[in-house]
Order: C-alpha cells, then structure tokens, then sequence
C-alpha cells in the first residue's frame, strides 16, 4: 500500500463503487519521491507515530509510578474494598462496581434518548430543523462537564428528590431501589441514581451523533422499497434503518460506556465517598475511581500517591480497551460505505 | 460536523392533517388535566420531574389510543414512536437551554458586579460580599493555558492528520484506532500523566505550563479526528489535478490540500478549543491552586476558570457560589463563543468559497477584463 502514491488511493475510494473488474485496471504509478517528499513524509510518519507514542508514555508512566505498590499489593488490589494506604490496604474492589454502576444508570438512560433524538435528527425532523439540531448536539457535547455538575447538584437535585423518595417508599421491596434508615430530604442527594443521571447528559451528545451518522447513511433506495411495499415510517426505521446502524450504535455505546467510566468532574461534585459496593442506587454511597483520584490527590504522601497512580493504570487500561473496541466496531460498521468519516 | 452531500432526496411522505394535529394536541391536553388531577390533588406526591414524567406516559397512552381507535395498530405504532422520536430531539433542546438559562441565571449576581473581571481573590475571605474579589487571575490563566495547549496541540494533531488521510499505509489503521479510542480518555488520567512526568519526573513545580501539557493530551486525539474529516473532504480530482502539473507529494498537500480545507481545519480547532477550555480534571492535578493573580505559565501555580468553580462551589456561603456560578457563566460564554466562531468559519464545505472570496475574484476577474481589453471582447 505504502509503494504507491496517495493518488491512487483516493482514485479508489471515489470509485470503489463501480464493478469490480473496473478495478483491475486501475492506475499505479510507481514511487518517485523527491528529496522534499521524503522528508515530508517522514515527518508526517513521525506526526503519527507521535500520537501512539503518547498513548504508550501514558501506560508507561503510571506503570513505573504505581507498578511497585501494585505489585506489593498483587491481586487483592482487586477486591480490597478500602482506600488505606498507609497501611497497605486499599484496592477497587468496591470502586471499579461503583463507577460501572454509575456508568450503567447513565447509559440505561442516554442510550434510548440519544437513540431517539438520533433517529429524529436523520429520519423525522423536517428539512430545515435538522442542521440545526445537529449543531445543538455538538454543542451539547461542548458544554464542560463542571457546568453538569453545578446544573445537577443545584437544578436536578432538590428537583428529582421528591420522585426519588416515592419510588424508594413503594417500590423499596426491590433491593435496589431500597434506601436503609430513616427517610429525609438528606438521605437522598448524593446517590449513584443521581450521578447518574447527571453522566447520562454527557452521553446523550456521543450516541446521539455517531448513531445519527450511521443512520443517515443507510440506503434511500432500500427505505422507498420499504416505503412501496406498504410499510409506516416506524415499519421502515425497524426493517431499514435500525438493522443497517446496529454496528454502529454498539460501537458508540462503547464509547459512551468508555466515557461514563472515566467522568471525574461531575461524580466528584454530586457523590459523598463510601467503600462499599453501592448497589442501592438511591442511597447516599458510591465512588469511582477517576472520582477518588480527583478528591484524594492533594492529601497526598508518596505512598498515597502511587496507589492512586496504581488506580489510574486500573482505569486507563478498562476505557482504552473499552475505547478501541468500541471503535473498532464502529469502523467495521462503516467499512463498506463509500466514506471513510 | 459536515455532511457527505446526499444527492437523493428524500421521499416527502408526512405531510400533516387536520386530524393529526387535533389529535397530538387534545392528547396532551388530556393527559395535562387527568395527571394534574391525581398527582396534585387526590394523591399525595410532589416533585416537578415526577410530574411531567407521569404526564409524558399517560400522553403516550392517550395518543395510541386515539390514533388505534380511529386508524388501527399500524398508525398507532408509526404515530406512537413519530413522538417518541421527536421527545428525544425536543429533550436534547430542553437540557441544552436548560443547562445555558440556569447558569445564566444563577450567574448574573456576580457578573452584575464590576469588579468580578478586574479582581483576584487574593484580599477575599469566604464572609466578604460580592462587591469584593473576582476571576480575573482565573481568566487570565484559562487564556494562556489554552493558548500554550493550542499551540502545542494544533501542529502535531495535524500532522497526525494529514499522515493518516494523505500518506495511509498499514500503520494508519492502529493510529486511528488509537486516536478514536483516545477522543474518550478519561480526563483525569491526563492530568495524572502529566503529574507523574512533569512534577515526580522532572521536578518541576505546579504551573500553567504543565496544565497546558494537560489539555493538550486532550486536545490532540480531538484535533487529530476532526481534522481528517475535513482532509478528507477534500476533492481527490484536486490532488490528480496538481500531480499532473507536476507538483511533488509535500507541495499538493502544501499548496492545495492545506488551502482547500482550511475553513474545515479552522473549525476543528476551534471545537477542540471549546473542549478544552472546559476541561477541570487534567488541570486539577497539574496547574495548582493560587488566590493570587499569576501572569507567569511557567514559574508558580496559575488558576483557570474550571478550577475556580470547583474550589468554590464547595464553600458553604453562598456568596462564594454565586461566586462560583459567575466563573461558570463567564466559562459558558466563551465555550457559546468558540462554538459560534466555529459555525462562522466553518460555514461551507471545502472549495466553496465564502462571501469576501466570491467579491475578491470577481474583482480579481474585472481588473483582469480592464487590463487586458481586446482579449475578452
């Protein structure tokens, strides 16, 4: 691929589809590089190399400052449910199921919402609305996640209290909704449910536009086909659209889940600290990892610093294999387009 | 983001009936005055998200039900999930204006202060009124880390760019696979890095300059995967076009690529601006803490606008959050402002040219028909 000149590339992938003996003929023009252009080149290979290279320093890096406590530690680093490392035992036992419950609430909530305001943008909303639409999701996604946080600790909170508390009262014979002890105001603001819902707003903005991308892409032709053969436009979405973008949803909820895991900020501001697996999700506990790092940095000797580091590695090794899987999918889903977007 | 231009267009199918309409709207209606009923009167509930909540399935439930009675299963389900779309996109909307009125809102009090741009908080106690300190250091901090951020990550998430949509080869495929899975690294991670290279490693202290390090960890992968984009867009019949004039690899991508997409570029840049400015996770760890106004990136701990919130919203007194919310309002609007700059510069698709272009060479086009009069006639 790299013997030959780039024109040839993008001769392909304008033409890539017209039938294939077209493409046996294709143009190849042998490589004649200037001195310019091999410099050029090396440079742009070095710009590419650089962004990996970021990536494997960052591996590298929390790897040599939180590898020794890691390996004085060795497994129970997995289940300790405590954060004591001046005395050696901490682990994420109760952080990593906290931060994935977190991340569950929030997903459960953004994925059918971004999915229908996905499915709008690409299928429903008359002509003139969509652009705009689509810029108010990407700035949506613009919006710092310190601003969710204010928003949720002091707009959704005292707001959401009262519902939260009635499903807590009569539907607490389902341990997940059930809230221990006396019933007040106070005992319901800083639960998972309530992080969660504040995350899922971040979420909304990266479903909602990969998955309206891989909707708009699906073949006019086959949606008039479900169209003539009698079909609603609910009945088209279903038969059409949805089959064709499932690749691509998955791969974004991947990402949203890689996103959800990592949410620092806003976590930090909403959730009160506990060690415990926080699986009463209107109860005040929970944590995540990126959210004790935020908080527990500045007390930092050595010691607590490397454990914190150790948690970091933990962290960055789930969303970048999260991450890369999720986009993996989400290329293969596009690999038969025309574009490569 | 822009668009692969579809030239099918689609199929106007739904066009709206009276009976339609009527229908969604008594729907609501309906539903408004049975829910406001039992939730506020006969049954004991309160909260306003619960409210709507209710009134939003029984709406649902009315709607089918009108539309089943008189049209059958089929026109229910397409009429049932037409709203059901629509509430996602409509619900994207109320978060946004939402998220923009309640900080405006709670905001105004520290911004109708003067001296909320013009001072720091270094005289300031936690009691003092809002006549008294302000974010200037903050702001000042905010710029210069982002320019340095800028700076540093614009280069290099270019060059990454321009290598995976102008060179490919096989290891284009990993670094966009990294790249993709990197637009979502977890934000503390960054600062915690650049903590462990710059401040454990190094030796250095806390400054701006390791919080621009910070962001432009963030910044790169974003830079990088929207600027492909754009490279991308750019006409393959251009580059066969300077490749037959001879033109080198290195000079098409100089000369006619780079042009061609660089309204595209600009908005890249600038969206990953908007991004970073907002950015408090990879500053928290890296820039410090400081009352105290510091022009210097590079020598002390330097404050930003994100990190100004979050010591302060922390505070008990009121007057430190409205405080806080004022930082957010002032951070909201050059976020709104960025992303509009965006919109301006990114308004077309590559080649197109904008309205000061169009008038250059039509003028470029009258001087040439003055100069050389006998040709053209």
């Amino acid at each position: 691929m790299s013997q030959e000149l780039s024109l040839t590339h993008e001769y392909d992938a304008q033409h890539r589809e017209e039938p294939a003996a077209d493409t046996e003929q294709r143009l190849v023009i042998a490589p004649a590089y200037s001195p310019g252009d091999v410099i050029f080149r090396v440079v742009l290979r070095a710009g590419g190399l650089a962004v990996l290279a970021v990536t494997g320093l960052i591996a590298f890096f929390l790897l040599v400052r939180g590898g020794g406590v890691l390996a004085r530690v060795g497994w129970r680093f997995l289940t300790t449910r405590q954060w004591i490392p001046s005395s050696g035992r901490f682990g994420i036992g109760a952080l990593l199921p906290d931060g994935t419950i977190i991340a569950v609430i929030s997903l459960v909530i953004a994925v059918p919402v971004a999915l229908a305001a996905a499915l709008f943008m690409s299928e429903v909303a008359p002509g003139w609305l969509r652009r705009p639409l689509i810029a108010l999701v990407d700035l949506m996604a613009a919006i710092p996640s310190i601003i969710y946080g204010l928003w949720g600790v002091f707009f959704l909170q005292p707001r959401v209290i009262g519902t939260v508390r009635w499903m807590s009262e009569h539907l607490g014979f389902i341990p997940i909704f059930e809230v221990r002890g006396e019933h007040t105001p106070s005992s319901f603001t800083t639960s998972t449910f309530l992080a969660g819902v504040v995350v899922s707003l971040m979420l909304i903005p990266i479903v909602a536009s990969i998955s309206r991308q891989v909707f708009s892409q699906a073949p006019q032709s086959e949606r008039e086909a479900a169209y003539a053969l009698g079909s609603t436009r609910w009945g088209m979405i279903r038969a059409v659209v949805l089959p064709y973008g499932r690749g691509g949803v998955i791969g974004a909820v991947m990402l949203a889940f890689g996103r959800a895991m990592g949410e620092t900020i806003a976590i930090a501001l909403i959730i009160s600290p506990t060690f415990e697996i926080a699986y009463r999700i209107f109860e005040n506990s929970g944590m995540s990892i990126a959210a004790l790092i935020a908080l527990r940095y500045q007390e930092s000797t050595p010691e607590m610093l490397s454990s914190l580091m150790a948690a970091g590695l933990a962290l960055f090794a789930i969303t970048i294999a999260v991450n890369t899987l999720g986009s993996i999918i989400i290329s293969r889903s596009r690999s038969g387009l025309q574009t490569t977007d | 983001m822009t668009e692969p231009t579809v030239t099918d267009v689609p199929l106007q199918l739904h066009r709206l009936t009276v009976d339609a309409v009527l229908s969604l709207l008594c729907s609501a209606a309906g539903a408004l005055a049975l829910v406001w009923l039992v939730y506020e009167r006969l049954a004991p509930f309160s909260g306003i998200v619960g409210f709507w909540l209710c009134w939003y399935v029984v709406f649902l439930l009315l709607y089918g039900l009108v539309s089943g009675l008189q049209w059958g299963r089929r026109v229910l389900a397409d009429r049932v999930a037409g709203v059901a779309l629509a509430t996602g996109g409509l619900l994207v909307l109320v978060v946004v204006a939402n998220q923009i009125g309640y900080t405006v809102y709670r905001g105004i009090p520290a911004l109708r202060h003067g001296n909320f741009f013009t001072e720091t908080m270094g005289v300031t106690g936690p009691l003092d009124p809002l006549t008294s300190g302000g974010v200037l250091h903050a702001l000042i901090g905010s710029l210069e880390q982002l320019g340095l951020a800028t700076l540093f990550s614009v280069p290099l998430g270019v060059l990454a760019a321009l290598f995976l949509a102008e060179m490919g080869g096989p290891l284009a495929r990993p670094v966009r696979v990294i790249v993709e899975a990197m637009t979502a690294l977890p934000e503390i991670i960054a600062g915690l890095f650049i903590y462990a290279v710059v401040i454990l490693t190094l030796g250095l202290e806390q400054s701006g300059f390791a919080a621009s390090l910070a962001l432009t960890v963030m910044m790169i992968p974003i830079v990088t995967r929207a600027s492909e984009v754009m490279l991308r867009l750019v006409p393959g019949g251009l580059r066969e076009a300077s490749y037959a004039l001879g033109a080198s690899q290195w000079r098409t991508v100089w000369n006619v690529v780079l042009p061609t997409a660089r309204s595209g570029l600009g908005t890249a840049v600038v969206l990953a601006m908007a991004r970073a400015v907002g950015e408090t996770a990879p500053v928290l760890l890296a820039s410090g803490f400081t009352k105290e106004l510091n022009p210097d990136p590079f020598a002390g701990p330097q404050l930003s606008l994100p990190l100004y919130i979050w010591n302060y919203v922390r505070y008990p007194q009121p007057d430190m959050v409205a405080r806080a919310f004022g930082a957010g309002l002032a951070l909201m609007i050059a976020v709104l402002a960025l992303f509009v700059l965006a919109r301006i510069i990114g308004g077309g698709t590559p080649g197109e040219l904008s309205r000061r272009q169009q008038r250059r060479v039509a003028r470029d086009k009258a001087v040439q028909r003055r100069a050389e009069p006998g040709e053209s006639s």
